[in-house]
């Protein structure tokens, strides 16, 4: 009984003397807007679509954070330009439906798509929050610097031919019969 | 029966099988490329290794392919034993060493069956460090793209294109691990069932090239149950739409028809839906004065309010082989049986009752596709099948090679051993004889092709007929010894020729055949229909109504208030001066179609009605057998179907509105149409409650799609026809196939899920709706009637699988393999009337006349004159014999035609080639 009451009043005792302690503290919150917060480089706001080293646009209308997004949100159609590079005719997010999940930046396969730590997204009119590509892509790399999808993958490409991607031989000559 | 044991669970197995088909058949899921239910095993790729044990004691036992294991009476086997799956995700990794790091930028992907394999072989990472082999791609044509570093090396490419398609541009060059799917040559793919190479081959190497320009996953692509519009085979496909758009058509497996593969018309024709000859809204030619003869156009309710009033009175419906059972049947009841009229020409008419006559007569059976895959000796009358209903030449190429089964069974080979079996019967073929105006694509697997006209033909036809009972000589005699000596004889002609006397001529050797084969339970013959619903118009006009002669003869003398023309070009069915006369005698014409063409321009109200894709409808095909085509998308507002168009005005019938009600009223009604609401989907248990999902549970974007027009989120169309919904919501059918569209099983994303829906390999959909047949054997047994020809004419049309359906012809990527018209001659013939090869001549009969350009061939029958009509010249104007004479040469020779010829006459240096690869 003397054991029970020792367990639980002590560590009542102790919670309250921190809280009281944390009255002193210093504050978390900041007078937004007046002073910005500090934002983490991997918080979860504002969608944009990168560009790869070479500058081209890195998305390849895979299709791919479409489909694991959770509320639906993006659509896109693939085009291709004459020289085979797959990238997207349109690409949209509607962001009054987004829940910045992060599912499509983890789906991407070439780091297009990026959640970045922009969150001020507010609009009066709904409409206003469908973003289309010309809105969403942006003149860098975004938060990864290297990958370029096309250096690997090995579809030929303008600049790119069949043999020239990472760790690709040249291509065979089918008429040889050399090993 | 025997058993087997799989991983300690004991199962029913047929001992002729295999062990990796049997564990199909009962839903395990064991991983296997090179092996195809259609094309049986090779052992080439390895993944469908499993363990098996001599006997219950045997512990250890032995690591085998169980694609080329018997599944033999008391075998013992594990799937997941760890030796095999060892073995198995070795394999997988083997294999994928040199795997570019594609799957993004890869048609395949998301219905990849390298994907689902690797998947289930576990595994992941590729820890091979060398460099991968590469290769360059060639051109293959309009229909398919060429990735060849996707390649596994399965062989199931070549495996189908050569041995199974009869094609011969396609081969495994190279050697050891370069080898190379493709051909010597950059070009076209020549085959006209190239497009089946997109589901066979197990990667992203061959894909859809028209899929492609406007790609989408498979996952967001809606889709659902749908029947191909290209010929009256009435194979079934899935047609797949995202926003708005048709995308492509994939192979919808049907037991009896087409089975695993579809032709490349039906493929690729769909193309017609977005061609911008659509007609997408409404219009009126104006009769004020002060803007006589301006078309205007019209909203959708104004439209129906002048349709209602232009038709109110004494009014001629035309109906058409390409509309629906529905339309026609709306049109019909809106005008009266009395003033209900055919849409097809003369020639068509008379040959559909005759092959429905046929096709009614007891002692005779009208096959299926898979029982003329089955027929061990084949007589093809006139028709040129690879160009009219191409999926039969398909079944034929497989027919012929019934001699090897005959002989792997007497070898006591099993079938599946298919590299076994090729070998063993080498160049051996069951007969298959051909009887044509010239050359055809099948002349490669036949005993002997005789070129006629269609006069001759009968001729011989009825030297076979005499042969078969009795006596005969040199051919004839022949194909009839073939004919009494098969099993299982076969009887293929068509109504192309649009001869009701070489139809009667045809029948008369299948019931001559009967007469003297009292061993067969029937005889099989069976006519090939050219439009999907030629049958279904058919079988209407039975219930009464006119010819089209009738027609447009009440039209041009005046005797109607106005004519309601549903889908139909009329210009391809009767002269231009009779169509000539009858729109002038017509106070008002309405055109309900969905392209513009030469004759709906003419309209003065003109409505545009929906595609197959963007309705619901029944078709009927040529063995009488009705289907039903599912609409996979709603289509755009001004658009409807033209039973809605063609909704009755009088209130009392007014329930008629929707697909199912008017096929149901007319089952209850028509005679014909006894039987046909076996269709409707069964409106009990769980179906009755939730409706089947035309979207994938994986369907993305919905909150995006039609944002940029609206953020607000509109509600699914609903469909107020059929028992599926236009989205994600509903139940799935996921091993019942009655409503299957894409067929997609846990872990199986490509086609090849299929096999979970079948209940057991090669077998039937579970639950699957094979069709109403409509057509009962009622009519007694017929004696070969006499078969007298005035037809004396020397001139035959010809036909092609590319340009030469109305609506598949508007697709871009048919049309790029199409040719224009052109006049086809022997060269005795050419050099009589001075023709020179790839020239111009003049063909004229009556007040008509052309000027084509010339090809000349060495197979034609002799004296012949082959035209092909290319939706540019009137068939009917030159039905009666032409005369000809060279133009002079300007050395301005159509290079597309050159080009295009020289593909055509491929079939004129045919020789009978070796089975197999070679
Ligand atoms: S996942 Fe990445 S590459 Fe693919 S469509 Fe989305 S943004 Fe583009
Ligand atoms: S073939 Fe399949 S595995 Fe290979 S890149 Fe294409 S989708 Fe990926
Ligand atoms: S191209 Fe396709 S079907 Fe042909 S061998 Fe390669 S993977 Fe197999
Ligand atoms: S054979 Fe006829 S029905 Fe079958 S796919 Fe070809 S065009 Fe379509
Ligand atoms: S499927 Fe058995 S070895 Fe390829």
């Amino acid at each position: 009984m003397i054991q029970l009451i020792k367990d639980t009043l002590i560590s009542q005792v102790v919670t309250l003397w921190r809280v009281f302690v944390h009255a002193f503290d210093k504050t978390d919150t900041v007078e937004y807007p007046d002073v910005q917060p500090q934002m983490a480089a991997r918080w979860r706001g504002r969608i944009i679509l990168s560009r790869d080293p070479d500058g081209e646009e890195r998305c390849v209308a895979c299709n791919l954070c479409a489909v694991a997004c959770p509320v639906d949100c993006i659509a896109l159609q693939k085009a291709e330009d004459e020289e085979g590079r797959w990238y997207p005719e349109f690409f949209r997010i509607n962001f009054s439906r987004c829940i910045m999940c992060g599912f499509c930046e983890e789906a991407c396969p070439t780091n297009a798509i990026q959640l970045t730590p922009d969150f001020e997204m507010a609009e009066y009119v709904r409409q206003d929050m469908v973003w289309e590509k010309e809105d969403l892509l942006i003149n860098g790399t975004g938060k990864y610097h290297d990958y370029n999808f096309y250096r690997i993958a090995g579809k030929k490409i303008g600049g790119k031919d069949k043999g020239e991607a990472r760790n690709e031989a040249p291509p065979v000559d089918v008429r040889s019969l050399l090993p | 029966m025997a058993k087997i044991t799989v991983d300690g669970i004991i199962y029913e197995v047929n001992p002729q099988n295999n062990l990796l088909q049997e564990c199909l058949s009962h839903g395990l899921d064991l991983p296997y490329f090179c092996w195809h239910p259609c094309m049986g095993s090779v052992g080439a790729c390895r993944q469908c290794a499993v363990k098996q044990y001599r006997n219950a004691d045997d512990k250890t036992g032995v690591v085998v392919m169980s694609c080329m294991t018997p599944a033999s009476d008391g075998a013992i086997i594990s799937i997941e034993d760890p030796q095999a799956v060892k073995m198995r995700s070795n394999v997988i990794e083997s294999l994928m060493i040199s795997h570019p790091h594609d799957c993004p930028v890869c048609e395949e992907g998301g219905e990849c069956h390298l994907q689902d394999m690797t998947q289930m072989s576990g595994h992941n990472y590729r820890r091979y460090d060398f460099k991968k082999v590469t290769h360059r791609n060639q051109n293959l044509g309009p229909f398919i793209n060429h990735e060849m570093n996707r390649c596994i090396a399965c062989y199931r490419c070549v495996r189908y294109y050569d041995d199974y398609a009869g094609g011969t541009d396609l081969a495994a060059l190279g050697s050891h691990h370069h080898v190379y799917f493709g051909r010597q040559e950059e070009g076209t793919l020549e085959n006209e069932f190239s497009g089946n190479l997109v589901e066979v081959c197990p990667t992203g190497v061959f894909t859809d090239k028209t899929f492609s320009e406007h790609y989408t996953r498979k996952w967001d692509l809606q889709t659902a149950p749908s029947i191909c519009t290209g010929c009256g085979a009435g194979c079934n496909t899935t047609p797949g739409e995202r926003y708005g758009t048709l995308r492509r058509i994939v192979n919808r497996y049907h037991h009896d028809l087409n089975g695993y593969f579809l032709c490349d018309r039906g493929r690729f024709g769909y193309g017609y839906n977005s061609s911008d000859r659509r007609i997408t809204e409404a219009s009126i030619v104006s009769v004020h004065d002060d803007e006589k003869g301006v078309r205007k156009t019209l909203t959708t309710h104004d439209a129906q309010r002048q349709f209602d009033a232009m038709t109110a009175g004494d009014v001629v419906g035309i109906g058409s082989p390409r509309a629906s059972l529905e339309s026609n049947l709306a049109l019909r009841a809106r005008v009266g049986v009395k003033n209900f009229y055919a849409g097809f020409s003369a020639e068509q008419q008379q040959c559909s009752q005759a092959v429905i006559a046929i096709n009614r007569e007891q002692g005779l059976h009208c096959p299926d596709i898979r029982t003329l895959e089955q027929a061990d000796c084949v007589l093809v009358v006139n028709e040129d099948l690879t160009n009219t209903s191409p999926r039969f030449a398909l079944a034929l190429r497989q027919a012929v090679r019934n001699r090897a089964s005959q002989l792997a069974a007497d070898a006591r080979i099993p079938l599946w051993q298919d590299a076994a079996v090729r070998e063993l019967a080498q160049n051996e073929l069951s007969p298959l004889f051909i009887l044509s105006p010239q050359g055809t694509r099948l002349d490669d697997v036949a005993t002997d092709t005789f070129l006629g006209t269609t006069a001759s033909q009968i001729g011989l036809l009825g030297e076979i007929a005499a042969a078969i009972a009795g006596s005969g000589s040199g051919l004839a005699q022949q194909i009839a010894t073939a004919l009494l000596n098969a099993k299982h004889p076969s009887i293929v002609s068509g109504i192309s020729a649009g001869s009701v006397e070489l139809i009667q001529a045809t029948a008369n050797v299948a019931r001559a055949l009967r007469q003297r084969r009292p061993d067969l339970a029937a005889v099989d013959i069976c006519f090939a229909l050219p439009e999907d619903n030629t049958m279904g118009l058919a079988l209407l006009m039975e219930e009464g109504g006119g010819t089209l002669e009738q027609a447009l003869q009440r039209l041009a003398s005046g005797n109607a208030d106005a004519a309601i023309v549903l889908e139909n070009d009329l210009t391809l069915r009767a002269t231009p001066d009779a169509i000539d006369a009858a729109i002038s005698g017509t106070p008002t014409l309405v055109v309900i179609d969905q392209i513009h063409n030469a004759f709906n321009v003419r309209a003065r109200l003109l409505l545009p009605c929906t595609s197959f894709a963007e309705q619901n409808g029944t078709l009927v095909n040529y063995e009488g057998r009705a289907q039903s085509s599912h609409q996979v998308f709603p289509a755009d507002a001004a658009l409807r179907p033209g039973y809605e168009w063609l909704t009755p005005i009088d209130p009392l019938s007014s329930a008629l509105t929707t697909s199912e009600t008017i096929l149901y009223h007319s089952a209850q009604t028509l005679p014909a149409f006894a039987g046909a609401e076996k269709l409707l989907p069964a409106r009990t248990g769980i179906a009755a409650l939730m409706k089947s999902p035309r979207q994938s549970h994986r369907y993305s974007g919905r909150t995006a799609m039609s944002a940029n027009l609206n953020v607000h989120e509109k509600k699914q169309t609903t469909d107020r026809e059929s028992a599926m919904s236009f989205s994600m919501e509903g139940l799935p059918l996921q091993k019942d196939a009655s409503l299957l569209s894409a067929a997609w099983a846990p872990a199986w994303n490509s086609n090849q899920a299929i096999s979970k829906f079948q209940d057991e390999i090669n077998g039937e959909l579970k639950q699957g709706c094979k069709g109403a047949h409509l057509l009962q054997r009622s009519l007694p047994p017929q004696s070969p009637v006499s078969v007298s020809t005035n037809n004396t004419s020397n001139v035959y049309f010809i036909d092609h699988i590319f340009g030469g359906d109305e609506l598949s012809a508007m697709a871009p990527a048919i049309a790029a393999r199409s040719v224009g018209a052109y006049l086809c001659v022997g060269e005795a013939e050419a050099k009589r009337l001075g023709l020179q090869q790839h020239g111009r001549a003049q063909i004229s009969s009556g007040s008509y006349s052309a000027e084509l350009p010339v090809l000349i061939r060495q197979r034609i029958a002799p004296g012949a004159i082959g035209i092909y009509c290319g939706g540019e010249i009137n068939r009917h104007a030159f039905a009666n014999g032409v005369s000809i004479s060279a133009v002079a040469e300007d050395g301005n020779v159509l290079a597309r035609s050159h080009q295009m010829f020289d593909e055509l006459v491929i079939n004129d240096s045919v020789n009978h080639r070796a089975m197999g690869r070679g």
